[in-house]
This record gives structure tokens, C-alpha cells and sequence, in this order.
């Protein structure tokens, strides 16, 4: 695209979880697919894009981090990029929030605020797919996107309009327990302790009766699959994106 | 008149101790490094208002939270009439207030007897939670004998002072009913004359009763003012300054270390004249290398324990405790001030924060996830420690978990914490 020349609107942060987590990258594709059927012009870094730096300075290292962070401003400010759209909360929050101390200033959100807008401008419906009518759905709060940054209603927003059965765990919003990845532990053992972070979710998720567990975050992703598979419930509950749950009902 | 002297000797011995000891905490919070606070005062004015006065954050532990406004509101208001028992005891006058406020003044002292009933019921609740209910969020690795003393200490005071407070009133209505002495007419008394049957008739034992507690209660109250800077008690005052400086930034975001920026735009760009900042070291090993905000946050927590009970590795059984940072680190900054006022200023141990305090297991077990710092009702940031800690540990001593130090030089080599080839990186696009 910047071959010929011409500039998108948005830029598509795919994250390195979306991009080489085989899991994850179905929900980069149905990202893609979401803003092709809107018909949002966008581009992706593709092999120029870098981790952000975000595991590295959880856990430590702000060496490292501040290294990847200039990398990542000097690619997308050579592409005079203003508006980008991530499929991670860890990314959304440090470009959104740590990368402008840096010379990084962008437009940044998260694709389940971009799914909000959408549907807002009556762009996006629940037609056409799959149909979530009376599943009973529970979402899972990301603590980078709940608690880090206030984001709490533009997920649910995007699975109010599926006429399905939605169900709150009892942690949510900023009372919401973390999955257990978050902090760099994504990459580590958990320490000593009597049980994993994410099996004690799956307690809450168990409560709740949902069928479907949303999810905004590739690592909760993978935390919260873990917990169903631990807790042998892989027929009775799916873990889901908020983005391949809106492809779907689009029929994507 | 030499009830007067007394009482004035007292008073100033009391105002000057307190003084001296909150000097001490404020030269030990300012051993911590600088950070500008100062900006957005607007912004700043109205988080206190919301968080500090108006308790905004109490409220998801509705139980809790009306048995503290109970105690939060009978404190401040019943100050009035400490103001009283002031003037009265410098200028040797009766219930000073009574004859300017007339017919207000009744309503006062009846308003201030249902806040003491108040502040009564909800110390014994609280008593009764920490003692007999013994609430988990009580317990943990941290709450050894003294914190747990200080607790009931805090409650007992309070529940004397009150009984004091109600029974001196329930003594001077007894006398102003006998129109003894001085003893003029004035408030109303709507839970102390429901005591005065226990009270005896004769008018210089009620006098005595009345005078007797007058005292226990003015000077109980200083000193548990001085009781304050020795205890968790202290967030009474802390708490305001605490809120008012709280981090405004979204909670995701971190500090970007200025030391490091000009390092690595050195790196990049050879030509790159640094800015002169402060370098000390890179991190936290020890409480002086934490910022005032930290040190000043260690002496307002009041280790309620909300941090930990929603801590995610607290829950599941890891030695992390959100709470035992914020106590460790007051703990450790009081021993650094004590050597201070024994040795001077120069005063050096072989201790540190990092490993005589808050262990490497603990500070690894973090998920950053921002539970405890939503949680604490005064905006009290562990987390903030946890990071400084951790980058001392990575930075200084290159000392991070193994598989951490893979990640790291994952995410140098490949640009991805996994060993993923960035050649690799949209592959995305055709596994479908």
C-alpha cells in the first residue's frame, strides 16, 4: 500500500500472539474480515512489525522494552501512521499509553472498541451468521483493557446485540480476576502455590453456567482453554473471541 | 486555675510530641527519590474529594463501608466538640459553646450522642469481625502480633473515648437537672440520660464522675493523636495527601525510566547528546531508591487487606501479598529513620528492601493486573513497587527467572517472546 503510495485509514496491529499463536490468528483473520465487510482500508506491518516491548517491561526489562518501542516508532511513524486498531490489549495499552513519552503518538484502540463503533454506526449487525440467540455468553474482562484502561462496556456492547443469554461472572469489570497470564508469567512457571490462576477462573466460569466464554485477548485466550480442558469441559464450553464472535453472526 | 495550667501543659506537651514525630515520618518519606506530582491540581482536588472525603471506593464491601462511615463521620463531627473541650479547658469556662449557639447547641450535643452511639456499634462489630468472625482478610503471612494488636488497640480507644464522651454527659444533664453549681441547663442529652439511672444522686460524686471523665476523655484523645504516628492508624491523616497525589494515568501505564531513554537513544544514535538526569540505579533494591510517593503510601496504608484478598496469585496460594509490600517497605523505611536519629544522616545497615524484606518468589508471582491498586480505597499503588523491584533485579543484576531471560532474548532476536522467526510473521495470512 505505501508502494503506491497511498495511506490507509487504520493501521491493523496484529500482535505477536495473532500472528504466530495458531490459535490467535483466527482471530487476526476474522479481524481482517471484519474490517474487509465494512470496507475500512487498513494495512499491517506484516514482517516489519515488532513485539511492543510489553512482556519485556512487565517483568523487568525496560531496557528492552525501550529498544523495541523506538524500532516500532520508526517504522509506523515512516508510515505517517495516525490511527491504529490492535488485537491485544498488552499492545493497546502500550502503544496507547507508553509509546507517546517515546515520540509514538497515535489514535489507539482495541478491536472490540472498533466492533462498538461499528455497531454504533450501524455498520456492523448480527445478521446473516450464525445465530447466538439464547446462549447463554459470559464475558471475561482483560485486565489491560478492563482495569488498565477502563474499558468495560465496548465488548459487551458486542455481544448485547446477539439476543443471546449474558450472564456476568461473579468478578467482573474492575472486580474481574485475571486470567493469569498477564506480567510476563505468560512465559514463566507460575510460582508455588495450591492452584493456577486460570483453573481458580475457571471456578467463576463454571458458576456462571455459560456455554460460550468471550474473550478480547489472545492470552486469556489461551489461559481460559487451558482451565476448560482442565477442567474436562471442552464439549460443553467454547472460549471465543469477541471478534470471531462477530464474524460469526455476520456470516464472515 | 491550676486545672488550667494543667490542662495547657498538657495540651502543648502533646501538640509538641506529635510534631516531632510527624517530622520524622515526613524527613523519612522524603528520603524517597523525586516525582512531580504537582500537575492537573483541578484534577486532583476532585479525586480527593471523591475518594478520600467522599470514600467513593469503600462501597463494594457495603458492610465495611457503613461501619467505617459510621466511625469516619463520628470522628470528624465530634471534633466540634473537642474544639469545645479545648477552649473550656484553656479558658476555664463550661460548655463555652452553649450560650452563642442557644437552642443549636442542644441539637449539637444530641447529634453528637447518636454519632457516638454510632462509632460504639460499629467498634464492637469491627471487634467482633477481627476477633471472633476472624475474616481471612485479617489473616496472612504479614498480620503477625502487632499489626493485629494495633487493631484492637485502635478499636478499644475509641470504644473508652465514646463511653467516656457519653458518660460525662450523662453525669453533667444529672447535675443540671440538681441546677448544681455551674452546671447551667444546656443540650439535649437523648442517649446519656437513658445512663443517668446508672449514675449516682448525690451531686459531688456526679461532679466527680463528670470532671474525671472531662479528663480521661481530652486526654485519651491526645494521646491516641500520639499514638497515630506509631500506628496504621495514621491513614486518618495521611489518607487525604495519599489520594491527592494518586497516579492519574490509566492504570495500564507504566513508567518510561528517563535513564534508559537516553541510553538507548545513545544506542540508536550515536550523535545523541543525553539530557542530564539523576542516575542512581536502575530499579529498587532498597526503600530509598523508591519515589516519596511509595514511602509515603507504605505509612498511609491501614492494612485493610483489600489488595490482597483480590490478588490473583494471593488467592491461588502464592507468597505474594500485595499488602505485605506496602508494610515491608514501612517497615523498612522506619528502620532507616530510627538509624537515622541514632547515627545521623549518614547512617548506613547491610539490609535492603529486596530479600531482608519482600522476597524474590513474592515479586515474580505478580500478574500485574491492577486488582490491588482498583482495590485499595485510598489509591495505595503496590504494583508500582513490584515493577521497580523487578527492574532492579533484571537490570542491575541480570538476575530474572530463566525462562523470563529466553523471552527477553526472544523478543531481541526475533522481535516475539517465542522462538518464532520474524520471517515467519504473516503466515497469518495463508494457514487458513
Amino acid at each position: 500500500m505505501a508502494a503506491q503510495g497511498k495511506e490507509p485509514e487504520i493501521l491493523f496491529w496484529v500482535g505477536c500472539a495473532g500472528s504466530f499463536d495458531e490459535r490467535a490468528q483466527r482471530i487476526t483473520r476474522d479481524i481482517c474480515k471484519i474490517l474487509n465487510h465494512v470496507g475500512i482500508s487498513f494495512a499491517v506491518l506484516g514482517t516489519e512489525e515488532n513485539c511492543t516491548g510489553d512482556p519485556a517491561k512487565r517483568a523487568g526489562n525496560e531496557f528492552l522494552f525501550q529498544m523495541q518501542a523506538m524500532m516500532n516508532i520508526q517504522v509506523l511513524n515512516g508510515y505517517n501512521i495516525k490511527k491504529i486498531v490492535t488485537g491485544c490489549p498488552h499492545c493497546f495499552n502500550t502503544i496507547k499509553n507508553e509509546y507517546p513519552g517515546l515520540g509514538g503518538n497515535y489514535e489507539v484502540i482495541h478491536h472490540s472498541q472498533l466492533i462498538q463503533q461499528l455497531i454504533d454506526e450501524g455498520k456492523l449487525k448480527a445478521e446473516g451468521g450464525e445465530s447466538f440467540k439464547g446462549r447463554r455468553i459470559t464475558y471475561h474482562d482483560p485486565c489491560y483493557l478492563g482495569r488498565g484502561n477502563d474499558v468495560y462496556e465496548a465488548p459487551r456492547k458486542a455481544l448485547e446485540v446477539l439476543d443471546a443469554d449474558l450472564v456476568e461472572m461473579k468478578r467482573c469489570k474492575s472486580n474481574g480476576l485475571c486470567c493469569g497470564a498477564g506480567g510476563a508469567q505468560m512465559f514463566k512457571e507460575p510460582e508455588k502455590g495450591n492452584k493456577d490462576i486460570n483453573m481458580e477462573r475457571m471456578e467463576d466460569v463454571l458458576e456462571s453456567k455459560a456455554t460460550v466464554v468471550a474473550a478480547a485477548c489472545p492470552f486469556c485466550m489461551t489461559m481460559l482453554r487451558d482451565g476448560v480442558k482442565g477442567k474436562d469441559k471442552e464439549q460443553e464450553i467454547q472460549v471465543l473471541d469477541i471478534a470471531e464472535i462477530t464474524a460469526r453472526a455476520n456470516g464472515l | 486555675m491550676i486545672g488550667q495550667i494543667i490542662f495547657i501543659l498538657i495540651l502543648a506537651a502533646a501538640i509538641w510530641l506529635f510534631s516531632k514525630n510527624v517530622a520524622k515520618i515526613r524527613r523519612n518519606i522524603l528520603l524517597g527519590r523525586d516525582v512531580d506530582r504537582s500537575d492537573n491540581p483541578g484534577e486532583r482536588w476532585k479525586t480527593m474529594a471523591m475518594v478520600a472525603l467522599g470514600q467513593s471506593k469503600m462501597g463494594k464491601r457495603p458492610l465495611a463501608a457503613v461501619m467505617h462511615v459510621f466511625i469516619y463521620v463520628g470522628f470528624v463531627i465530634i471534633n466540634i466538640e473537642v474544639l469545645e473541650i479545648l477552649i473550656d479547658g484553656v479558658s476555664g469556662s463550661h460548655r463555652i459553646f452553649s450560650h452563642p449557639l442557644g437552642g443549636l447547641y442542644g441539637m449539637l450535643i444530641g447529634g453528637f450522642e447518636f454519632l457516638a452511639v454510632l462509632v460504639l456499634v460499629a467498634c464492637v462489630t469491627f471487634l467482633i469481625r477481627r476477633n471472633i468472625g476472624r475474616l481471612k482478610r485479617f489473616s496472612g503471612v504479614e498480620m503477625t502480633e502487632w499489626p493485629r494488636s494495633d487493631a484492637n488497640y485502635i478499636l478499644i480507644i475509641e470504644i473508652l473515648l465514646m463511653t467516656a464522651f457519653l458518660t460525662m454527659n450523662a453525669a453533667d444533664h444529672k447535675l443540671q437537672l440538681l441546677n448544681y453549681a455551674h452546671y447551667i441547663r444546656a443540650g439535649s442529652f437523648p442517649v446519656s440520660s437513658i445512663l443517668s439511672p446508672l449514675l449516682p444522686d448525690n451531686a459531688a460524686s456526679l461532679e466527680m464522675i463528670e470532671r474525671g471523665c472531662w479528663w480521661f476523655h481530652i486526654i485519651g484523645i491526645l494521646a491516641f493523636l500520639n499514638y497515630l504516628p506509631y500506628s496504621k492508624h495514621f491513614h486518618i491523616l495521611l489518607a487525604f495527601p495519599n489520594v491527592y497525589y494518586s497516579n492519574l494515568n490509566p492504570k495500564g501505564k507504566f513508567t518510561n525510566m528517563a535513564s534508559v531513554t537516553n541510553e538507548v537513544k545513545a544506542m540508536l544514535d550515536p550523535s545523541f547528546v543525553p539530557e542530564p538526569v539523576e542516575v542512581t540505579r536502575f530499579g529498587a533494591k532498597d526503600v530509598t531508591d523508591l519515589t516519596w510517593k511509595n514511602l509515603m503510601e507504605a505509612y498511609t496504608c491501614t492494612e485493610c487487606g483489600r489488595c490482597t484478598s483480590v490478588c490473583p496469585a494471593n488467592q491461588t496460594g502464592k507468597l505474594l501479598s500485595p499488602r505485605k509490600i506496602m508494610m515491608d517497605t514501612r517497615d523498612r523505611i522506619s528502620e532507616i529513620g530510627k538509624g537515622i536519629d541514632k547515627n545521623g544522616k549518614d547512617f548506613k545497615d547491610d539490609k535492603t528492601l529486596l530479600d531482608n524484606y519482600i522476597t524474590r518468589e513474592e515479586l515474580w508471582a505478580c500478574t500485574t493486573c491492577n486488582a490491588c491498586t482498583d482495590a485499595c480505597p485510598v489509591n495505595i499503588n503496590p504494583l508500582e513497587i513490584i515493577t521497580e523491584m523487578r527492574r532492579y533485579i533484571v537490570m542491575e543484576e541480570s538476575q530474572a527467572p530463566a525462562s523470563l531471560n529466553n523471552m527477553f532474548g526472544n523478543v531481541e532476536n526475533n522481535g516475539a517472546p517465542w522462538k518464532y522467526s520474524a520471517a515467519d510473521r504473516f503466515n497469518w495470512k495463508e494457514s487458513h
